[in-house]
Order: C-alpha cells, then structure tokens, then sequence
C-alpha cells in the first residue's frame, strides 16, 4: 500500500508531467485562460489517462513486449516495434468511444467534458504517460495508480496556471511579454514551486 | 511563383516561428535541451518526419476521406516515427536511451499533425516540402539557441567540450543548477519571445484589458 502512495505522490508531484517533463504544454498553454474550463479539461485527462495507462499496459504485457504472445504458442514473437502506432491508435480509439458513450449515457457530463475530449488524442501527456509506464515497465496494479496519479498532476498545474492568469488579466505587462510570454514565466514559477516537492517520498 | 515559394520556406522560421507565435511542439522544445547533442539528434529527427510525412499526405491528398483523416495522418507520422526510432536504436543506442520518450512524442507533436491539417492536405507535394522544411528550420533554430544557452550556463560545456572550466575541475566558472532543470527552458523562451516581439511588434499580443492612463499628476 506505502509504495503505490509513495508512486502517486511522485507522479502527481514530484514528477509532475507538465512541469518536469514539459508534456501536454500545447494545450497547457491554450486552454488556462479561466479556471472552470482548465477543471473540464484536467478531469477529462485524469479519466483517460487513468484508462488508457492501464489499458496500454495489458497491450504491452499480453501482445507486444518480447515473449508476450506465448499464451497464444507464439514465444518467439517480439511485436515491440509496433509500440509507438499502437499505443497511439489505442488513445485516439478509446477516446472516441468514451465520447460516443458519454453522450448516450451521461449527457450532462458530456456537455462538460466533450468538447475537450478530441483536444485529448494529441496531448502528449496521455501518449506521455503511456510510453514512460513502458519504459519503467511497471506492472498493472502500479499502472492504474501511476494513470491516475499523473492525470492528476497535469490537472492541477493546469487549474493553478489557469488561476494565477485570471487574476493577470488586469496587470500591467511589458508589450513584448504580453500573452505568450508572461505565461511561459508564470509556468517556470510554477515549476519552481513544484520543486519543493522533490526528495518527497513516503 | 519563386515568391511565394521562397515565402513558404522562409516565413516559418523568423515570422512565423512554429514555437515562438504557433505555439506549436513545444513539449520536446522545452524537454531535450538540457544538452546540444540531443537536442541537435531531436531537430534532425523531427525535421525528417515533418517532411516525410507532409510530402506522403501531399501524395495521396485527394484519396483520404475526410471524415477519417485525423487517423490516416496519425497513422502516416506514427510510421515515420517507428521507422526513425528504429534507426536511432540502431545507430546511436545511447543518444537514443537519452532522449527516452521524447522520440516516440514526435507523433503527437503538434507541428506535425498541425502541417498536415493546415498545409499538405491542400497543397502540391513540391510546397509542402518547403513548408516541411521551413518548419523544420524554425524548429530547430530555436531548440539550438535553447539548448547552446542552457548547456553553457549549467555545465560549461558545449557538445560535451569545456567550454568554460568549472570550479569543481579547477576552473573559474561556477555552474548555474538552475540551467539543467526544468524552470530554465520556461524563462528562456520567455525572453527569446520577449526580445523578438520588440524588434518584430507585429507580433505582439493585445492585451484583454487595457489600464487607462491617466492625467491627473502631471
């Protein structure tokens, strides 16, 4: 149990996707105007990445990794080049049904979260944290908690950026520096901030 | 026509910098430049499967439906960069594991997906090679300068030479930490996009609110 919440703490904060990896800043950057918008966004990440880590995994364990396929007389197949496309299709795939079955059956989340869910097939975070569960090959149970844990983390360096640009709105900035530019500076900040959690462990 | 060729393949690098106004890509921008090396492998890297992959979309423009097309370019990129990740593995192991994720990022970075959509699924094979190309270059400009500015300044090294010798190799020149983590990439961008919004300020953003100036104490 300590090392799955010692795993969540480092993917939510220590490691924190967006701000030591730099992944997802497109629309990191794009969509932290308002607060409740960056909300939608970040809980839609959280479910898919916590769906779609897991999901990856199963597909690296059962098909692609070398040897996988022995269940099926196959022991000798290594699919592993295969890795990139499939992971990929796998995202954009079960980010479409997840749309088509939100607006079937929960429509009033789907008014919240829809139109942020095809923004999400191209966010690096997601295929981010699927390559990365890959590369530390963790096992299934440790990769729902690192899912979840890093959507986690992405969302809430997204509702802080978004927060601390509300209240920019009304500041006086340099010309040069006035949109793009004083968001990079306020990401760094938060960065930095974020590096306090570093040598955290439970 | 020379024009407007000559327009497509310079346009991206200073006036209309994928990074810098497109907010394009930036993920691996900020990620791989603690080093030049690496940063030097992810320009060609990205630079390569941004042509193949805007030059095949080109090719086959009028055959991809269009209601599927974010999946067939999708699969195109991803192919490129199997095949790109392959040679690295393959060629050089070790800048490879060093770039760990950030190769396989190449399919969901967005000027790849972005060219595709917004220029080869329109335009000629021979343009989308220039703009490929011009993308490429502005791309890679940028990670170059970022990466130059942090290698120097956090280890004094430059492509792994010293360049300015550290104190703890009894040299003069104390290393800024701060270079080698993530924060630093945020600040320098900031400052590049800074100081080429003042010599160029075209492309400055307006703000949302405007203080109103007043008059009152002079």
């Amino acid at each position: 149990m300590n090392h799955y919440l010692s795993l969540f703490i480092q993917s939510a904060l220590t490691e924190n996707l967006a701000l030591t990896f730099f992944l997802g800043m497109c629309t990191f950057l794009a969509i932290s105007r308002q607060i409740e918008t960056a909300i939608g966004l970040g809980a839609a990440v959280i479910v898919v990445q916590g769906i779609t880590v897991p999901l990856n995994n199963v597909i690296m364990r059962y098909l692609l990794n070398d040897g996988a396929l022995s269940w099926a007389g196959l022991s000798e197949m290594n699919l592993n080049f295969l890795g990139l496309v499939t992971y990929i299709a796998v995202i954009a795939a079960f980010v479409q049904v997840l749309e088509i079955a939100l607006d079937r059956f929960f429509p009033a989340l789907y008014q919240s979260l829809g139109i942020y869910l095809p923004l999400i097939t191209v966010n690096c975070a997601i295929l981010g944290g699927s390559l990365l569960m890959v590369q530390r090959s963790y096992s299934l149970g440790e990769s729902i908690v690192f899912g979840v844990g890093s959507g986690f983390g992405w969302a809430l360096a997204l509702v802080a950026l978004a927060g601390v640009r509300e209240k920019l709105k009304y500041s006086d900035i340099p010309q040069g520096l006035q949109g793009l530019g004083i968001t990079f500076i306020i990401t760094g900040l938060i960065a930095l901030a974020f590096m306090g959690f570093s040598g955290m462990k439970l | 026509m020379a024009r407007t060729y000559r327009k497509t393949l310079f346009e991206p690098v200073l006036d209309n910098n994928p990074i810098l106004l497109q907010v394009l890509g930036i993920c691996s921008a900020l990620a791989v430049t603690t080093m030049l090396a690496p940063s030097l492998i992810m320009c060609v890297a990205l630079t390569v499967v941004l042509i193949c992959s805007n030059m095949t979309i080109s090719l086959i423009r009028h055959h991809i439906p269009g209601s599927i097309r974010i999946i067939v370019f999708m699969t195109i990129i991803s192919t490129f960069v199997i095949v790109v990740e392959q040679l690295l593995r393959a060629y050089a192991y070790d800048l490879a594991t060093q770039l760990s994720v950030f190769i396989g990022l190449i399919i969901t970075n967005c000027i790849v997906l972005g060219r595709a959509e917004a220029f080869a699924s329109k335009n000629p094979v021979w343009p989308s090679f220039l703009d490929a190309l011009g993308h490429g270059v502005g791309y890679s400009v940028l990670l170059i300068i970022v990466a130059t500015l942090r290698e120097l300044l956090g280890s004094g090294t430059l492509l792994g030479y010293v360049v300015l010798p550290s104190i703890t190799n009894g040299g003069w020149y104390a290393p800024n930490g701060l270079m080698l983590l993530a924060p630093s990439a945020f600040f320098i961008i900031a400052l590049i996009i800074w100081g080429v919004r003042t010599w160029k300020p075209a492309q400055r953003e307006q703000a949302e609110f405007r203080i109103l100036e007043s008059h009152e104490h002079e």
